[in-house]
């Protein structure tokens, strides 16, 4: 073999431009993604500062004080985080068996497949609906329903009592439990919807195997299916109880607005993101603006921390199921 | 456990014809299975043989709309009777599936999924042990029953689906294509388990594997499609017999590899 026989190449380091577009396209993307972390940063921060004056007089205080005096200048926020906890926590109470069971429902075969998918549709169409629909519709349709089931209740349960005081007391109307029972059909259509796509990837092979081992429909579902999917599951209510948290428009049109923290459910509550929505049009002092955003921070807090969790459960699930 | 002697029939199978909605799958299968031995359905692809395999524990019609004429019956129990218990039926007949196909706990709960089902009295631990032996793979998962059943190897898998079906004691075992799933070695220990199993319970294997059939079977189904694609069963008897001497020459056709 001689020397000539070797190929002529190129210098390997002279070349196209395609490296410089990958740069540039790198760049863009780098600062695109870049840019949502640094807006969260510039919020949280704009919010801490404009809520200065008012952590800096009540400090954690906030946290544990029920008055909301804007004549007095006196501001806590508890009476906020507990009905925006206390109407979460009824909406999940609905929301979670009747979406699991949806979900369910669409998964097996009861229906054929041509009826089921519709039905799937639907179901998701149910978030597409703009929340101030979902007020209106609470005020006008649901309200006289839930007067209703709140009267027999009170004529029937009203001897359940925490000290000396109902649970199930006057039938207001608008209330904590008109707004967890409207959060319950608007957080419906994610957890049910995310539970069935949760559902449906799990292999048709361990459900036969089941089956095949004599178990019922009913035994495979509860003892197969639901555990294989729980993390999935459990994803799906986080991210449900995410949008009852921070949902504003619909609540405040139905919980009553006011601040307090009543034994009975169907007294008139106060959330977050109802005073918020109610009280910054007409907010002039410093204090009051500052309160307004500690409120705000908090409730950014609590989103922030259920949002984290969904996030770790659904990734859990995905990394599972490889 | 039924007191059946090894010259009787687990099945006894009349004039069935099975429907994919309305399409034909098998058609016109007369066959006796015999029980307390080991019986291979072999045939080319798309032959019918997992579908009447699966119709022998009615658990193609958990999968999609089907419909079955004629009769299948169990030790003398029509199994397609309208009163019979489906529960009860697939608790005496287990199956194992052509992919390991263990539920995601772990290795102990997997076995006694049956056991908890059918509320069985008794010492669980003594029975999820003893069927774990009878599958051959007590040792290698005594000391991690606790752990997820997924970290075990296909073959390990395999022999913990086998070991979950035996749990209920059944009195047949399906298998449908058990090892095409598994490397060479896995597949020797599921046949060496296959044989071990044979006196206590019948077994019908589907394969694809013809040397596999010769060695675990004695009788041998042969299935194969006629000109409109509906499967029928062309010759059965015993296993060295259908091999060594095939009356029908479709089936020697498939057996000397001509085609299939």
């Amino acid at each position: 073999m001689t020397a000539s026989s070797k190929p002529q190449i190129e210098n390997l380091t002279t070349g196209s431009g395609k490296l410089q577009a990958d740069t540039i396209a790198r760049w863009l993307f780098q600062g695109a993604a870049f840019l949502v972390l640094a807006v969260l940063v510039w919020m949280t921060v704009v919010m801490a500062i404009s809520a200065m004056p008012a952590i800096s007089k009540f400090g954690f205080n906030f946290l544990i004080d029920k008055t909301w005096d804007p004549i007095q200048e006196q501001y806590g926020g508890l009476t906020f985080v507990f009905g925006t906890i206390a109407s979460s926590f009824i909406a999940m109470l609905i929301a979670v068996p009747v979406g699991l069971g949806i979900a369910i429902f669409l998964t097996e075969d009861f229906l054929p497949e041509n009826v089921l998918t519709p039905i799937a549709f639907m179901v998701e169409l149910l978030a597409a609906i703009p929340s101030v629909v979902y007020g209106l519709w609470g005020i006008f349709v649901m309200a006289p329903f839930i007067r209703a089931f709140e009267t027999w209740m009170n004529t029937n349960l009203g001897f359940i009592k925490i000290g000396d005081k109902s649970i199930f007391g006057t039938p207001y109307g608008p209330g904590l439990f008109s707004a967890g029972v409207l959060l319950s059909i608007m957080i419906l259509p994610t957890i049910a919807s995310i539970s069935r796509d949760v559902l449906k990837a799990i292999p048709k092979s361990l459900r036969n195997a089941s089956l095949a081992l004599g178990a019922t429909r009913w035994e495979t579902i509860f003892r197969v299916m639901l555990p294989a999917a729980s993390s999935g599951i459990i994803g799906a209510c986080v991210l449900g109880l995410g949008r009852a948290i921070g949902e504003t428009m619909a609540v405040t049109m139905v919980i009553g607005n006011t601040p307090q923290i009543d034994t009975s459910l169907f007294a008139p509550a106060y959330t977050i993101s109802a005073l918020l929505a109610n009280e910054f049009a007409e907010a002039n002092e410093p204090l009051h603006i500052g309160a307004l955003f500690y409120a705000g921070l908090l409730l950014f807090a609590v989103t922030l921390i259920v949002n984290v969790f969904a996030e770790i459960f659904v990734r859990r699930v995905s990394s599972g199921r490889q | 456990m039924s007191s059946t002697t090894t010259t009787s029939n687990a099945y006894q199978v009349r004039n069935m014809n099975f429907f994919y909605g309305t399409r034909q799958a098998l058609d016109g299968i007369n066959i006796d299975i015999p029980a307390q031995s080991v019986t291979a359905i072999i045939g080319p692809s798309g032959c019918g043989k997992s579908t009447f395999l699966k119709s022998l524990n009615r658990i193609a019609e958990a999968e999609t709309k089907v419909r079955i004429d004629g009769q299948i019956s169990l030790f003398g129990q029509n199994i397609y009777d309208p009163k019979v218990n489906l529960t009860q039926l697939r608790r005496r007949v287990g199956m194992v599936f052509q992919r390991p196909n263990p539920f995601p706990m772990s290795i102990y709960d997997n076995v006694a999924y049956g056991p908890r089902v059918f509320g069985t009295k008794g010492n669980l631990d003594a029975l999820v042990e003893s069927s774990l032996t009878k599958a051959a793979i007590w040792n290698e998962v005594k000391d991690k029953l606790r752990t997820s059943a997924q970290g075990l190897s296909g073959g390990q898998q395999q022999r913990l689906c086998i070991a979950r079906s035996l749990a209920v004691n059944p009195d047949v075992l399906l298998m449908d294509e058990p090892c095409s799933a598994l490397d060479p070695i896995a597949t020797l220990r599921i046949e060496e388990l296959i044989e071990n199993l044979r006196t206590q319970l019948t077994i019908i294997i589907v394969t694809h594997n013809m040397q596999q059939a010769g060695r675990v079977s004695q009788n041998t189904l042969f299935f194969n499609t006629d000109e409109s694609r509906i499967g029928q069963l062309v010759e059965s008897g015993l296993t060295k017999e259908i091999f060594f001497s095939p009356k029908d020459k479709r089936t020697e056709d498939y057996i000397t590899g001509r085609f299939g």
